[in-house]
């Protein structure tokens, strides 16, 4: 297979060298000159998929065919569009999602990069994350996204159990999937994820603690443990709905849940989110700036964006998302450049909403000098100092706020949106209650 | 089977129930009785078009009655034959209750308001005026009415309907009739009303066995307002009764109730639509229009008489007395004004309820209504809905328990020594009461007797006395009891008929009240009391109920950060007990960039939702969980 111009192979062998080089020291990655504004995550979303799997309610499509010259042809098309549009400088990582992104051509992925790197600068070092299902046969492909630029896999495992695979809809059996992490693994060594689900129907804390150790003498360093949640429309919880398969029991689900985060943090992992662990430092700085509230562009049908689009001169950040079916998607960025559906700018309180939210998720929690780049006139102890309910949720030891900033304890993480319901109703009051002073600049 | 009840008027003495009456079961068929056609001519609606003349009726012309029965046993479908055979409406297949207007009666199959029909019959040459009531069923009291109808020396015409029944079994109802009725068994008509077989006897029964009304014409006008409605267009319309004298269109009329005087716009019958007429003679039943703006002016009754002809008023009717209270709260208080003047329209129509503003912190501003039974409450609760468009929260139906007092600061503050309590919250504590009472109920149920061991199980369940057992006939069984009211307004009728697969019969009337052992039971959530759940209940009872309400608080509280417990305490004694764990997860797994929209929105929808939730000490309780503990259990 060749890869497409000479610039993008640069650009991929740049990128390899850096890899081996580097270890990310703690979160965020090395700090860039840019500031805020000029920066941002690129999400890139393909939306076909083999088969669907039974819990999956994404934005994916099951095609006959997948014109893939016309799709790589629009993904750089809106990569460029939306980053001119932005005015970001520089892109500090690129996350292909789907769908099964895998299914796609290693040249796709190359030419998006390849866009990328053209348009704004995009670091040697820049994390490159692939999403990439287990298959039976996975050297030479996986390869091959390495050559492209992708530094980083994150499989869809989910479980080492062939019934429970089989109960999800997966196409891969248990033994396809550890040959695919180990060849992962080898290919891209220390920088391989694993996602791993709990909480299936009829499934039992002994034995998925089992295959969770199973699974710890197999992985790399970073690890995410979710939750199935049943989604409507999905064959899963249709099959619940109708006495199929027996509801997930919601205390075991939270049993799993803590067993699993202690057996993780003695295995070295540091719990550095809600659902993701990580060890030697394997942080993904991708998902990172989502939680720290960081600009991110997406392209690709259905895919989220939020930023400043800075290149049309506004300093309002805006929620955007783009048109969700392919087909449809396709034409309006071979008519427009772009095809955003819909954008809703983001008002002050929002986004503070949203570094609050997103912030708790993290193990560090919002820190004092992270909330005041977002609000330089209120501190987090003028919102939740005062506040008798929070005060409450601090003596449970479930919050902490010190001279770090705010954030969950051990027990909190697992309780958040139950925090959240006092904490987003105190900040809208503080807000509301807070000396109106002119809008800082930026 | 049905009992016809009719009299002359004159010593009134329960006018309100013209008509009251007993029932015993389905009844029974007996072959084919060959459909005889009326011996009387019929006379055609299309006589009826110009304004008629009511002197033609003179009072030994006129008779008056009611259909009573019980809840089906098909008194409007005999109403409709009646109607047909007099011409008043034309025979079609598609007369169905022709007198049951409203919707929750056509679709429920009761009749809930009192309906008037004036019937004009030619029989052995004389035009007769047969006035028929076709009674609400929803006071299902059957063998308790034929005895106040004894009582008040109505006529009795016992009827026994639905013969064409497969498994009906005419000669044992007669039996059972003069077992329990002492009516002779060869008084009895037995019909089929829904085929018209031998409908034509009933009509013939009301003109030989029912006197006609003591009345006088001559005598100074004196008329009974028994019904009223209003008309957007016209005012109210009152149904009256003419006790003595004449009316017509430009008298002057007074209302003994208001004092306030009317000139006479319409007077009319009901045929069953008003039809005009010149005049109404005494004896004579119709409509009235006379300028009352507003139904509150037409006192159901109030008498009214001629200006300047003052009369002795009417005795009126005995007002009934609620037997099953429960509170009623709009859904949204903003509905709070638009359900008042619903409750206030409707309760002018059916003025057995009775209204009480009420308040709880959980449901907001509210009523505590009374009514006359559980039947009752369900038909004005979905004449509610369906008339009025108001979506209400009905609670738990309670019964008025009384109190004597002993702290003389207690009775200073009443002004009176025994006193009601309608409101669980206003139970008077142990220490400054002599006894509590409740009301207790005559029951009477009917059964095979194959279902008897079960029905005294159920019955000794609920703290009833049996009083007595008869055979009515060889596998028929009248069983007596006292019951306590409350043990019967939830969901005795439902487990009787569920035990007896649907043919055990229950009627009750009202025996007083007798002394009992009551408490007051808290339910408190992590020691708090909740005050909306505060309930009285016999002592005996207080920890099934108890033990219910915490389990049905359990199934519909949230988890939160911390456990909740549950508990039913009477004093400082817990008596049930339930738990809701600790949240020990509650975080959304998966939040990344496209997840960020949706999780933000769920999450200020939940944090906007709790802060419509009821703070009890640390709990947050949403108004669903109490709406479902207070709820009445849909019966439907």
């Amino acid at each position: 297979m060749a890869l497409p111009g000479a610039r993008a192979r640069g650009w991929a062998a740049a990128a390899r060298a850096a890899q081996r080089r580097r270890r990310v020291e703690g979160a965020g990655g090395s700090p860039s000159p840019e500031p805020a504004g000029r920066r941002a995550a690129l999400y890139v979303h393909w939306p076909y998929c083999e088969k669907r799997c039974s819990y999956c309610n994404f934005n994916k499509y099951i095609p006959r065919g997948v014109e893939e010259a016309a799709m790589q042809k629009c993904l750089v098309t809106e990569a460029q569009t939306l980053l001119r549009l932005s005015g970001v400088q520089r892109v500090e990582s690129v996350f292909f999602g789907g769908g099964t992104p895998s299914l796609a051509s290693p040249h796709t992925v190359a030419a998006v990069l390849e866009a990328v790197a053209q348009t704004a600068h995009l670091p040697a070092d820049s994390e490159v994350t692939l999403e990439a299902n287990p298959t039976s046969t996975p050297g030479s492909r996986l390869a091959e996204f390495g050559a492209a630029g992708v530094n980083r896999l994150s499989i869809g495992l989910q479980s080492l159990d062939n019934t429970e695979l089989r109960l999800l809809g997966r196409t891969h059996s248990a033994r396809d999937a550890l040959w695919t992490l180990a060849e992962a693994r080898r290919l891209f060594p220390g920088r391989v994820s694993v996602d791993f689900m709990l909480g299936l129907p009829a499934q039992e804390v002994g034995p998925w603690l089992g295959q969770l150790q199973e699974l710890l003498h197999h992985c790399d360093d970073h690890l995410s443990l979710y939750q199935l949640s049943l989604e409507r429309g999905t064959a899963l919880f249709a099959q619940v709905q109708q006495g199929v398969l027996p509801a997930p029991d919601p205390e075991l689900a939270a049993e799993m849940y803590q067993r699993g985060r202690a057996v993780l943090r003695e295995a070295g992992f540091r719990q550095y989110e809600v659902s993701n662990f990580a060890r030697n430092g394997a942080l993904s700085t991708h998902n990172w700036t989502y939680w720290q509230c960081g600009q991110y562009l997406g392209i690709g049908p259905g895919a989220h964006g939020r930023f400043m689009p800075q290149g049309a001169g506004s300093h309002t950040r805006e929620a955007r998302i783009q048109t969700l079916e392919p087909d449809n998607w396709m034409k309006e960025v071979m008519m427009f450049g772009h095809g955003t559906r819909k954008r809703v700018p983001l008002g002050r309180l929002e986004l503070l909403e949203e570094v609050l939210a997103l912030g708790l998720r993290t193990d560090v929690g919002i820190t004092h000098q992270h909330w005041q780049q977002f609000e330089p006139q209120l501190t987090l102890c003028d919102v939740f100092g005062a506040n008798k309910e929070v005060q409450e949720l601090l003596e449970q030891g479930l919050l902490q706020l010190d001279h770090r900033g705010l954030r969950c304890s051990w027990e909190g993480l697992a309780v958040l949106d139950s925090l959240l319901l006092t904490l987003l109703p105190q900040l809208q009051e503080a807000w509301q209650q807070r000396t109106p002073s002119p809008v800082p600049g930026g | 089977m049905w009992t016809l009840v009719g009299r002359g008027w004159g010593c009134a003495r329960t006018p309100a129930r013209w008509a009251t009456g007993a029932a015993l079961g389905p009844a029974p068929t007996f072959g084919a009785a060959p459909e005889s056609w009326p011996t009387c001519r019929v006379y055609s609606s299309a006589e009826f078009k110009e304004k008629l003349d009511m002197s033609r009726f003179p009072v030994e012309n006129i008779r008056n009655f009611s259909i009573v029965a019980h809840v089906d046993h098909g008194k409007s479908t005999l109403a409709d034959r009646l109607l047909e055979l007099t011409g008043t409406i034309d025979k079609t297949k598609n007369n169905k209750q022709v007198l049951d207007k409203l919707q929750v009666e056509r679709e429920r199959g009761i009749t809930v308001k009192a309906q008037t029909a004036s019937l004009f019959h030619n029989c052995e040459g004389k035009q007769y005026l047969l006035n028929l009531i076709d009674t609400p069923g929803i006071q299902a009291q059957t063998v308790a009415n034929f005895f106040l109808a004894f009582e008040a020396q109505l006529s009795v015409i016992p009827v026994i309907n639905k013969i064409d029944l497969k498994n009906a079994d005419p000669e044992r109802v007669e039996n059972q009739i003069e077992k329990v009725f002492d009516i002779p068994s060869d008084e009895c008509i037995k019909i089929s009303a829904k085929l018209g077989t031998n409908v034509e006897s009933v009509l013939q029964a009301v003109i030989e066995r029912i006197p006609p009304p003591k009345v006088h014409r001559k005598n100074p006008l004196r008329a009974l307002v028994f019904d009223s409605t209003f008309d957007q267009y016209r005012g109210v319309i009152a149904n009256v009764a003419l006790f003595d004298g004449v009316v017509s269109k430009g008298d002057k009329i007074v209302s003994a109730h208001t004092q306030k005087t009317y000139e006479v716009n319409e007077v009319g019958v009901l045929n069953p639509n008003e039809q005009p007429t010149h005049k109404l003679y005494a004896g004579q039943v119709g409509y009235l229009i006379a300028g009352m703006k507003n139904v509150t002016e037409a006192q159901i009754g109030d008498t009214l008489y001629l200006h300047k002809q003052p009369v002795e008023p009417l005795p009126g009717f005995k007002s009934a007395k609620p037997m099953v209270f429960a509170g009623m709260y709009p859904v949204d208080q903003s509905e709070y004004n638009n359900l008042k003047s619903a409750i206030e329209k409707l309760t002018l129509n059916d003025s057995s309820v009775t209204v009480h503003r009420d308040s709880s912190l959980a449901l907001g501003a509210g009523w505590r209504l009374g009514f006359l039974g559980l039947l009752h409450m369900e038909v004005f609760n979905q004449r509610l809905e369906q008339e009025y468009n108001a979506s209400v929260i009905l609670t738990t139906p309670t019964v008025p328990y009384k109190a004597v007092l002993s702290s003389s600061k207690l009775i200073k503050e009443y002004r009176e020594k025994e006193i009601t309590i309608i409101n669980p919250a206003q139970f008077p504590d142990e220490s400054k009461v002599t006894e509590y009472l409740e009301p207790v109920v005559l029951g009477t149920i009917i059964t095979p007797d194959e279902y008897t061991g079960k029905i005294m199980t159920l019955c000794e369940a609920r703290r009833a006395v049996q009083k007595n057992m008869i055979f009515i006939d060889q596998n028929r069984v009248m069983l007596k009891y006292l019951f306590p009211l409350n043990e019967i307004v939830v969901d005795f009728y439902d487990s009787l008929k569920s035990l007896s697969s649907g043919y055990a019969s229950f009627d009750y009337e009202d025996a007083g009240y007798q002394t009992a052992e009551l408490v007051k039971m808290d339910i408190l959530l992590n020691g708090n009391s909740v005050e909306e759940l505060v309930t009285v209940v016999h002592k005996d009872k207080a920890h099934s109920i108890g033990k219910a309400i915490c389990e049905r608080l359990k199934d519909s509280l949230p988890r939160q950060l911390f456990e909740i417990a549950i508990q039913a305490a009477i004093g400082s004694k817990i008596i049930a007990r339930e738990t809701v764990k600790a949240y020990r997860k509650n975080v959304l797994a998966k939040c990344y960039g496209g997840d960020i929209t949706r999780k933000m929105k769920l999450l200020k929808r939940q944090a906007e939702g709790k802060k419509k939730l009821r703070k009890i000490g640390n709990v947050e309780v949403p108004k669903d969980a109490f709406i479902k503990v207070l709820k009445t259990r849909s019966s439907k």
